[in-house]
């Protein structure tokens, strides 16, 4: 089974640097590309492999660089933006990356740069990855002095400046329009679409906004092709998935598997199962702004259509398990505390409806609760759905909210009844 | 093409409609009188799609029965769309925002200064929203302290974000933001204190509930169902923006925007809306006065007493010499005219004034010049600003411009198929790119932040700047005699940006007093004009009545025919006009002491008023009813909204009578104000537009004239109860087609006589959209206003000669330039309490290297002195100010009239 994305990844040794980069043929793609391929050749290949964007959309990457106008002025200023602002949480498979291989993050990017003709490109980088940030920038910095970066890149003429953003620490800087504000200074809030990043992004220019495994993967496409791509996944979209699993089982963790590997593999063979004395009760597969899965759901295989047609997302593919030992409710509170924090407030029914969804889960939680309240969150988990909120983040937290509400219902009667939580 | 052709069909609810597809849904539902909620967008201002209240239900097809909500705010009008506005789902979600948004809204409509015009209100009533079902408790915030204009009760927000995205990028503010996020985002400055932005006012309108309230209007706090209103004009500079002005009990509690699609749009500024209490004001002449000998003490006088008086005095063989005024209506000054006859009419304006803005209006009268009104303004792509610091001497135009620097942008992101409605794209990006703007003024300016290039310089060399560019378009066109390399540079650059754009516009004004500015700026305009381009010129005028007054006959009143010892005077008439704030005091006084009579009509005591022997209280604009003429040759009529109680009277009707006393075969016999104005009309060939342009006195709708009050005013029968226990009768207003009551047709009179906007369901502001033929566009009717002349044929352009006025400064001397203040430079709102809150104490702008030489600090006081006067002045260091050049805060109240631009000595104290 191969990993191309983490096979050079030895967690707890020494960061992997140039030279081991190098020695494992790394750069490689980036000279191939240079010397033989032209932008719409690279674009043409990302479009043939059916690389879907990894940040949680599922996007294809190869449309969405094809989306950047290319009217031969290279003059004019485009933007690659590398999205490595993991806030959510249950996630940290960008950071598993980030630390462990960042040359090969920066390759992609300068590929990915040279297809689409940017001249500039940024990291976005969540605040609190400061490890990742130290590599980065210590990666940075080898590949200007080796020339993968500045000016006239091993001599093809394409120039490129790479920089690193630490962010200032909001969820929201994830939506990567909100990232493109707060990029250029301005508050976070979500922007208008259309108009997409491709036409006016970072400081109105044509800008790619991709994930951090996403781009990850250029290099190793670029080197291995479209077909290869395609047949390391088990579903046959393409390629393989950093799943990762938290909670009470056995061994929580990151693994590099084919797109497609079931819940139940995951869960029993790579996570260890659960933890002994605990029984599974539900899973958030894709981070915690995707619909939960049960029981019944642990044969679907973990694909972005597959996933979905259970009633979930892939999202992230960072799955987060819920146990018998744990109350839903204060699972589920948690959740949306988290998401009501985090609410840019520009929406109404994000700012507005957020907060009154967690005050009632925290008052069911307490054995404060009314009945009224169980139709009052169903009420506002389809008030905060798609298309009526101004971005994504209030339809994610309405995905655990109502369909934690269908599948936990009796916890929540028996809090309201109880007037008290049966796990305290 | 025709308009149809480009008309796109839609369907809403069923119903077929034709819709202009360059606006969005909601635009479209509002123009078409389907009434649809919303918050955040605002007409001015475009759509942001944040409030999400405007939902409807959109269909991919005829077939697709299921549709998905959509805001129509944000939805382009395309050939085909189906929508409903109906659906019940898309009401229930309607519903549904309103609920959440009253999750944290406090229910404290009662005691709010908003409630019974808020929008909120009309918007929870439209919905249907009733019954919270939220029992959590609210979110509470501080408050702040914003100055004497604004009260700020953020507990009310619902997070609508109009005021920032007016405050800030409409209007170019920088105080006031948004703090923090999610349910408790604020909307604030970092600390107290009083917003700074000159349009601050806006937010009183903009803000959809009562979070922004006026706090002029709270010390003397009134519903708006209990107002009595008129159509006015602003009277605080040359912009004539259309205002509602509201009484109650006899006073004038507030003044609002009024729509003129035109002019002044949905705003006006700081000045103009908090600059009515001088109306109110203690200081008001409200009695005939008389001094029975010079230096006595003015008595009181009965109307009966005041006129054998006058009988006596006013007899036909008395030599009678009339001042006129810039801030006093054209029927008032005509009727001047008539009692004095033209010979002996004078303009009661300095002569530098009077010559300087003659020039301005002939140019304007016969040159194929465009000048653009406000609306006109916002189109501009290319603009030079020669010599005026537009924010302090006409505001709206500086923010008419800071609109104009988008087109160019804007037209960019139309090739990239982003709608003008769209807002946050089109910010996102032009970024920092802009229509070119040059300004060229001597002080640190206000619009500094959205020009091209910035040229600090002497007003002399802003002339220079100015014949070189007038070169530069056209060789006949004399160069100014500079060597300056950076102006000639300069120079070219503008030239070229003026010659390319398609709606160039230069603006300047009399500002500086300095001919050669104007002949400079009148110059480029010809250039441009010989070089075919659509060129518009504004000139900005001192006054709200310059423009008039330079179209009536006369002189300057310190002309020589008048100062000189020859003259004799035996009653001199001041109409409206403080003569001591237009020339030296020595002529002034000069010219009192040779009058053997003296007679005064004006609002406040000032001091021309106290050299009176006749003094008699004139009605301010709010009690009268008057045409006055905007800087674009726009003539706009003002409606009273006060009813003149015990001795005073509306000028016009003062000289009536005085006209009355002395023609004793009743040749003028004005009764109504229709009758002025027809005489004025018939008589002034360049007022013949006047003649029926508004309906006059005896207009009616279904019978009745147009109510002043709406149907809701309270109190009729019982608020004069002290007076009279049973109900007194109602005044009669026998001059317009107003009346002084709330019985009659409320909805749709005559744009121009609009005394408030209502209709059922829409109390707020917003009820406008119905008396609008789109959101943004034009009143119903046509906007008010008529232009009394339209560029004139193609004329001969002959070149005003290069003659920049050397003020030789000697060593220890400074060039003193005058600098005008928005608070303060005014005469009338300056005896405002809000606004005097805002006026600095005089000072003097200079450079750091100046100041260094006469070693003073900012924050000292100096002593000016300048033609014989000394004056205490505060230091202030501007940036980028020229060395010798220094500019002197004038026209504050207090302050001498001071001849400048002129030189000056500096003592430190």
């Amino acid at each position: 089974m191969e990993i191309p994305l983490t096979k050079n990844i030895k967690p707890g040794l020494v960061a992997y640097n140039l030279e081991d980069y190098r020695r494992d043929s790394g750069y490689s793609s980036l000279l191939k590309v240079l010397k033989n391929m032209s932008p719409a050749e690279v674009t043409n290949l990302v479009k043939a492999s059916n690389l879907l964007g990894r940040g949680g959309a599922g996007f294809p990457t190869g449309v969405k660089w094809s989306l950047i106008p290319m009217d031969g002025d290279r003059s004019k200023q485009k933007y690659l933006i590398c999205n490595a602002d993991e806030m959510e949480p249950g996630a940290f498979k960008d950071r598993y990356l980030l630390e462990g291989n960042p040359h090969q993050l920066i390759e992609g990017m300068i590929i990915s740069a040279y297809a689409i003709q940017a001249s500039k490109a940024y990291i976005f980088l969540r605040w609190a990855y400061k490890k990742a940030e130290a590599g980065l920038r210590k990666a940075i910095d080898e590949a200007y002095k080796a020339g993968y970066l500045g000016k006239n890149i091993l001599g093809s003429g394409f120039d490129l400046d790479l920089y690193v953003h630490s962010s200032a620490g909001r969820y929201i800087c994830g939506e990567e329009t909100a990232l493109l504000n707060s990029l250029e200074g301005k508050r976070a809030v979500p922007r208008t679409k259309p108009p997409f990043p491709a036409i006016s992004g970072l400081f109105g220019k044509p800008t790619v906004v991709n994930n951090v495994e996403t781009l990850s993967w250029i290099s190793h496409i670029i080197e291995n092709g479209a077909d290869w791509f395609k047949g390391l996944s088990l579903t046959g979209t393409g390629g393989t998935k950093l799943y990762g699993a938290s909670g009470r089982v056995k061994k929580p963790g990151i693994w590099e598997l084919p797109l497609g590997t079931t819940m139940r593999e995951l869960l029993e063979d790579h996570a260890g199962g659960m933890v002994d004395g605990h029984k599974f009760r539900g899973a958030l597969p894709g981070g915690i702004s995707t619909d939960f899965l049960i029981e019944e759901h642990l044969d679907v295989k973990m694909d972005f259509s597959t996933v979905a047609a259970a009633g979930s997302r892939l999202g992230t593919g960072t799955m987060i398990i819920l146990d018998d030992k744990t109350c839903p409710v204060a699972f589920i509170h948690n959740v949306e505390r988290f998401f009501a924090l985090e609410s840019c407030g520009w929406c109404t029914p994000c700012r507005e409806g957020l907060p009154w969804v967690e005050k009632m889960l925290a008052s069911i939680e307490e054995g404060s609760g009314k009945m009224e309240y169980i139709d009052l969150l169903k009420f506002n988990a389809k008030y905060m759905g798609p298309g009526n909120t101004f971005c994504a983040h209030a339809p994610g937290a309405a995905e655990p909210l109502q369909s934690g509400l269908k599948y936990f219902h009796d916890d929540f009667v028996k809090h309201i009844t109880d007037k008290k939580c049966p796990w305290r | 093409m025709s308009l149809e052709v480009s008309m796109v069909k839609i369907t809403i609810d069923g119903k077929y409609y034709e819709a202009k597809p360059e606006k969005n849904l909601l635009e479209t539902c509002l123009s078409l009188g389907i009434d649809i909620p919303h918050f955040c967008f605002h007409p001015a201002m475009g759509s942001v799609g944040a409030c999400r209240l405007c939902a409807v239900k959109k269909f991919r097809d005829k077939d697709d029965t299921k549709g998905r909500i959509v805001m129509s705010c944000m939805e382009p009008v395309t050939e085909g769309l189906i929508v409903s506005v109906d659906d019940p789902e898309a009401k229930a979600f309607r519903a549904s925002i309103i609920e959440s948004l009253m999750t944290n809204h406090p229910h404290d409509c009662p005691v709010c200064d908003e409630g019974g015009e808020c929008h909120l209100q009309d918007m929870t009533v439209m919905t249907g929203h009733n019954y919270r079902r939220y029992d959590f408790p609210k979110r509470t915030y501080n408050n702040q302290e914003l100055g004497p204009f604004i009260s700020h009760e953020m507990n009310r927000c619902i997070q609508c974000y109009r005021c920032v995205r007016f405050y800030r990028d409409y209007a170019g503010g920088k105080d006031l933001n948004v703090f923090a996020s999610r349910n408790n985002v604020y909307f604030g400055r970092h600390e107290d204190g009083p917003l700074e932005n000159e349009f601050s006012g806006n937010l009183i309108e903009v803000c959809p509930t009562g979070v922004f309230t006026d706090k002029t209007l709270s010390k003397h706090f009134t519903r708006k169902w209990d107002l009595s209103n008129a159509p006015s004009v602003c009277v605080h500079c040359s912009v004539g923006c259309n205002t509602i002005i509201s009484e109650r009990y006899g006073s004038l509690r507030r003044i609002m925007s009024r729509y003129n699609g035109a002019v002044n749009g949905y705003f006006i500024c700081d000045r103009g809306r908090f600059g009515y209490e001088f109306i109110n004001d203690e200081k008001r002449i409200k009695t005939a006065q008389i001094r029975s000998n010079k230096d006595g003490i003015a008595e009181p006088v009965d109307n009966e007493r005041l006129f054998a008086i006058l009988d006596q005095s006013l007899s036909k063989d008395k030599n009678i010499i009339g001042i006129g005024s810039p801030r006093a209506s054209l029927e008032s000054n005509f009727a001047l005219i008539s009692l004095v006859g033209r010979e002996n009419f004078y303009h009661g304006i300095s002569k530098k004034e009077f010559l300087l803005t003659k020039t301005i209006s002939e140019f304007l009268q016969n040159k194929s010049v465009r000048t653009p009104s406000l609306k006109q303004i916002e189109k501009a792509d290319a603009i030079l600003v020669l010599g005026e610091d537009l924010t302090n001497t006409a505001p709206m135009i500086a923010l008419a411009l800071r609109q104009a620097t988008r087109n160019v942008p804007d037209e960019e992101a139309k090739k990239k198929g982003i709608p003008s409605w769209n807002d946050a794209p089109l910010r996102v990006l032009a970024q920092d790119a802009r229509s070119p703007v040059f300004i060229a003024t001597p002080f640190i300016d206000s619009l500094d932040v959205i020009a091209e290039s910035i040229f600090r310089a002497t007003p002399q060399d802003i002339a220079n700047l100015g014949y070189s560019i007038a070169q530069k378009l056209d060789d006949r066109a004399p160069d100014s005699n500079t060597e300056k390399k950076d102006l000639k540079d300069l120079a070219g650059k503008i030239a070229l940006s003026l010659k390319n754009a398609k709606n160039p516009l230069i603006i300047s004004g009399i500002s500086y007093g300095d001919e050669a500015i104007i002949h400079a700026a009148l110059n480029i305009t010809m250039a441009l004009l010989s070089n075919g381009s659509n060129v518009m010129l504004s000139m900005v005028l001192p006054e709200c009545n310059s423009m008039g007054l330079s179209l009536l006959p006369g002189k300057s009143f310190e002309d020589a025919d008048l100062l000189g010892e020859n003259k004799e005077i035996d009653t001199l008439v001041v109409l409206e006009n403080d003569l001591f704030r237009r020339a030296d005091e020595n002529s002034v006084n000069e010219l009192f002491k040779k009058s053997r009579q003296v007679i005064v009509l004006d609002h406040l005591s000032n001091r021309t008023t106290q050299k009176a022997d006749i003094l008699l209280p004139a009605a301010t604009y709010a009690g009268s009813e008057g045409t006055i003429v905007n800087n674009e040759g726009r003539a706009q009529r003002y409606y009273k909204a006060i009813e003149n109680k015990n001795q005073i009277k509306e000028s016009w009707q003062w000289i009536r009578d005085f006209i009355k006393v002395r023609d004793t075969n009743h040749i003028v016999s004005w009764n109504r104000f229709d009758d002025i104005a027809d005489s004025l009309a018939n008589e002034l060939p360049l007022f013949s537009k006047l003649k029926n342009y508004m309906p006059g006195a005896d207009f009616r709708m279904l019978n009745t004239k147009i109510p002043r009050q709406t149907i809701r005013y309270s109190g009729r029968t019982a608020m004069n109860a002290n007076i009279a226990v049973s109900e007194t009768k109602l005044s009669q207003d026998h001059d317009s087609p107003l009346a002084f009551s709330m019985e009659g047709q409320p909805e749709n009179p005559p744009s121009s006589l609009v005394p408030f906007y209502w209709v059922p369901g829409w109390n707020s502001v917003q009820a406008m959209y119905n008396y609008l033929d789109e959101p943004g566009g034009s009143m119903k009717g046509g906007d008010p206003g008529v232009r009394l002349f339209e560029s004139a044929e193609e004329g001969n352009h002959i070149y005003f000669k290069h003659k920049a006025q050397i003020t030789v400064v000697q060593k220890d001397e400074w060039l003193i330039v005058p600098v005008y203040q928005i608070f303060g430079s005014d005469e009338l709102s300056s005896a405002s309490t809000s606004i005097l809150q805002r006026i600095h104490e005089p000072f003097v702008l200079m450079n750091k290297k100046d100041a260094d030489i006469i070693t003073v600090k900012d924050g000292d006081t100096v002593q000016l002195e300048i033609l014989k006067i000394k004056l205490k002045v505060k230091v202030k260091i501007g940036k980028s100010i020229v060395q010798g050049l220094a500019g002197l805060s004038v026209n504050l109240p207090g302050m001498p009239f001071i001849d400048i631009p002129g030189r000056g000595k500096f003592h430190k104290l």
